[in-house]
């Protein structure tokens, strides 16, 4: 058997047994899981090892759908781009499997949990490896339906399965783009193999398609900008960029290693991942390339102004990661597939980080995730907090972290795409002083200050205490992971690998006043300031937060009301959409379905109940009936003399 | 020489008689006496025509209607009998078997 095949195999084997059989194993399901994701990770590796040297190859598996044109088959693509991303994906997929064995340990669903995380595994790898956009949107939907299952694996607490219903409804509308994506691909381009795709490309360049012509109007836009764009409506629901976005933080309802899986590393990542797939497509779409970048931009400045102020743990690293993500679609948008994918890979690796790390506080304090109920944490939990300072420091772009590497590449390539990509520039930096900030905003409220978790609780003391091996072990490997992988990618060219599958920019480096070199200054600059602004409000006893907030009140309830988009949605679409269904309900199944089928059973029971009372059971009523009928019989023949 | 439409009238009237007795007495023995007016009407009829006509196939008739009523108040008496040990009564209102 192929190697290829295994990858995604091992996992899927895995999930059957541990799903099938969960009664019998109470309490054991890793003991099969954990093996088979290890043994994933392992062909991942030596396949990735070999990538380098050996030509891309697609593996035939099976004919799916096959009928007239239409030809659907599932198939492994493994490339450069799919190599790299199977060997994060892998990575963090075992780590976390091994993880889970401590965090989860003695919860009722143990075994269940891990079916699933199997599962998602098999589709995230599948989704990575898919030849054609039809077996992707599949494996699309797989991942989706995971991160369901998994966000609702308490599905006692209501608002596990609420945060589970907004994801999955959420990322239907963005799949419902997707699909018309692939539809209008087919009409197009009459294949919907990436094979086939990509080099027909250019002679659809001016094809152009009315979309008002249902309306009888005239709207001619380029047909591969809408494709484009319908695609890129999945990847806005799936990587959480505006205005699809709530779903991401409501989805840290679901345990903590899912959080670092699938909503930090894997699943988010895969929009990303299907904009640089098609990045073909995408360059031949210049309008819709505008708006991928503008989204992504957007998305990095708005959830990082959000993090600045939550208090819940994980929903700060939530809003991190969409934060860090729409600095991916951004520079996909500008062209920077590569420097994308880079940091999709960088973050992939410190985002777990920080989530695992978070799981371990949280654990630690036995459930507790408010940030303004932490505090002093370094004494008891040391490890936890060396690494979770290597994630910070990551994710702030200080170097020789990963974090650095990668978001510096993405402002450098910004920077060198002239006026629009300076202006995106602009709103990245601006970002990245955020998000310096708000990264050690957390860590300082968490280790450092007052010991803020004795005050309140339940009665009995907290003891924090440090998390047991099971969980600590991924901390540490992922902390080097979050050290090395930026390094390791500048030092042995990921780009340059990369450029098999992702054109490199066309960047001008003369195109702005600052260089190369004093761009990355600028970027270690920014980092330190927003660090230094963070210990200056929250490293030390200061009032500077309280009198902001104070004095500032309308900017201070945006940032913690995530700027109402929430609310927004439930007045425009909740609610509309409750009102409808109680019109239907009240009104037209109430009444008119209703109406219509009790009317009929009303109307003969009332004619019954007229038509009975002429049943006397009285023989003479009977008989004089009769006789009135006899004489009307006669007389009618007797006056008209016919009958 | 009595004209053939006094015995028709004659005919007609007990008939109705008849007919209004058993539509309206509300006492089963008196409704049987009326059913048995209604036969003897039949029967004036049927002798008037047989004679008019001069055929006798009529006065042949009556004779089965005689017999047919003599057999029917047998019958007739006995169902009230049997009715009348199950009600306790002769008032037709009473007979409400057929309504349920």
């Amino acid at each position: 058997m192929m190697p290829i095949l295994l990858i995604p195999l091992l996992p899927l084997v895995g999930f059957l047994i541990v799903g099938i059989f969960w009664p019998y194993f109470k309490g054991k399901g890793h003991y099969i899981a954990l093996p088979l994701v290890i043994g994933s990770w392992a062909i991942a590796t030596m396949e990735f090892f070999k990538s380098f040297t050996d030509p891309p190859q697609i593996t035939f598996v099976y004919d799916w759908i096959r009928s007239g044109h239409l030809d659907i088959g599932i198939s492994l693509q493994y490339d450069h781009l799919a190599a790299i991303m199977l060997f994060m994906v892998t990575t963090v997929a075992m780590l976390v499997h091994l993880y889970t064995v401590g965090y989860m340990h003695g919860d009722s669903g143990y075994d269940r949990f891990f079916s699933y995380i199997s599962l998602f595994t098999f589709s995230m790898i599948m989704l990575v490896l898919s030849d054609n956009l039809v077996e992707m949107f599949i494996f699309w939907e797989a991942v989706g339906l995971c991160s369901y299952l998994l966000i609702v694996h308490w599905y006692e607490r209501r608002p596990s399965w609420l945060a589970a219903n907004k994801a999955f409804i959420m990322n239907r509308v963005g799949d419902f783009g997707f699909l018309l994506g692939i539809f209008l691909t087919y009409t197009v381009f009459g294949s919907v193999r990436f094979a086939d795709i990509f080099p027909a490309v250019s002679a659809h360049l001016h094809q152009t398609v009315n979309i008002a012509s249902a309306f009888n109007g005239s709207v001619n836009i380029p047909v591969l900008d809408l494709i484009a764009l319908l695609l890129f409506l999945g990847a806005v629901g799936k990587s959480a960029q505006i205005p699809l976005h709530p779903w991401l933080p409501d989805a840290m309802e679901g345990p903590t290693p899912i959080s670092a899986l699938i909503h930090a590393a894997t699943m988010v990542t895969a929009g990303v991942f299907m904009i640089a797939r098609m990045n073909p497509l995408y360059n031949a779409a210049p309008m819709a390339l505008h708006v991928v970048a503008w989204t992504g931009a957007l998305t990095a400045i708005v959830a990082a102004t959000i993090a600045l102020t939550q208090p819940d743990i994980k929903k700060i690293i939530a809003y991190s990661t969409m934060s860090q993500l729409g600095y991916m679609v951004m520079v996909c948008g500008l062209g920077g597939y590569g420097a994308g994918i880079f940091h999709l890979l960088t973050h992939g690796a410190f985002k777990a980080l920080l989530f695992l790390g978070a799981g371990s506080v949280i654990h630690s304090l036995s459930g507790e995730q408010d940030v303004f109920r932490m505090g002093g944490l370094r004494k008891y939990v040391g490890l936890t907090f060396v690494t979770m300072l290597i994630g910070s420091l990551a994710l702030s772009g200080i170097p020789p972290f990963a974090g650095y590497y990668s978001k510096d590449l993405i402002l450098v390539t910004a920077y060198q795409q002239g006026p629009f990509g300076q202006m995106l520039w602009l709103i990245g930096v601006l970002t990245a002083v955020l998000t310096a900030f708000y990264s050690f905003r957390l860590l300082f409220l968490v280790f450092w200050g007052k010991e803020r978790f004795h005050s309140e609780g339940s009665g009995h003391a907290v003891h924090p205490h440090e998390s047991p091996l099971t969980m600590t072990i991924p901390l540490v490997l992922l902390s080097i992971a979050a050290i090395v992988a930026g390094w390791a990618g500048e030092h042995y060219g990921v780009l340059e690998y990369l450029a098999q599958e992702l054109p490199l920019p066309k960047g001008n480096p003369a195109a702005g006043s600052l260089s190369e070199d004093a761009l990355k200054g600028l970027s270690i600059a920014v980092g330190v300031f927003g660090i230094f602004v963070a210990w200056a409000f929250y490293g030390r006893a200061s009032t500077i937060p309280a009198t902001l907030a104070k004095g500032f009140p309308f900017f201070y309830k945006i940032s913690l009301f995530k700027w109402y988009f929430d609310e927004l949605y439930d007045l425009v679409f909740v609610r509309t959409s409750f009102l409808i269904g109680r019109l239907f309900w009240q009104e037209l199944d109430k009444g008119v379905i209703d109406g219509i089928v009790n009317g009929v059973a009303a109307f003969f029971r009332n004619s019954g109940l007229g038509l009975r009372r002429y049943q006397t059971g009285q023989l003479q009523n009977y008989a004089m009936v009769m006789a009135i009928g006899v004489f009307g019989l006669v007389a009618f023949y007797l006056v008209f003399n016919r009958l | 020489m009595v004209p053939l439409s006094w015995y028709v009238t004659l005919s007609a009237l007990m008939f109705v008689t008849g007919l209004v007795g058993v539509l309206i007495r509300r006492n089963i023995v008196v409704v049987l006496l009326c059913i048995e007016i209604m036969l003897n009407a039949v029967n004036i009829n049927f002798v008037a025509f047989s004679d008019y006509l001069h055929l006798i196939d009529g006065q042949i008739f009556v004779f089965f209607v005689i017999t047919v009523a003599a057999a029917e108040v047998a019958i007739g008496l006995g169902i009230i009998i049997s009715l009348f040990r199950l009600k306790e009564s002769v008032n037709m209102d009473d007979y409400n078997l057929l309504k349920l």
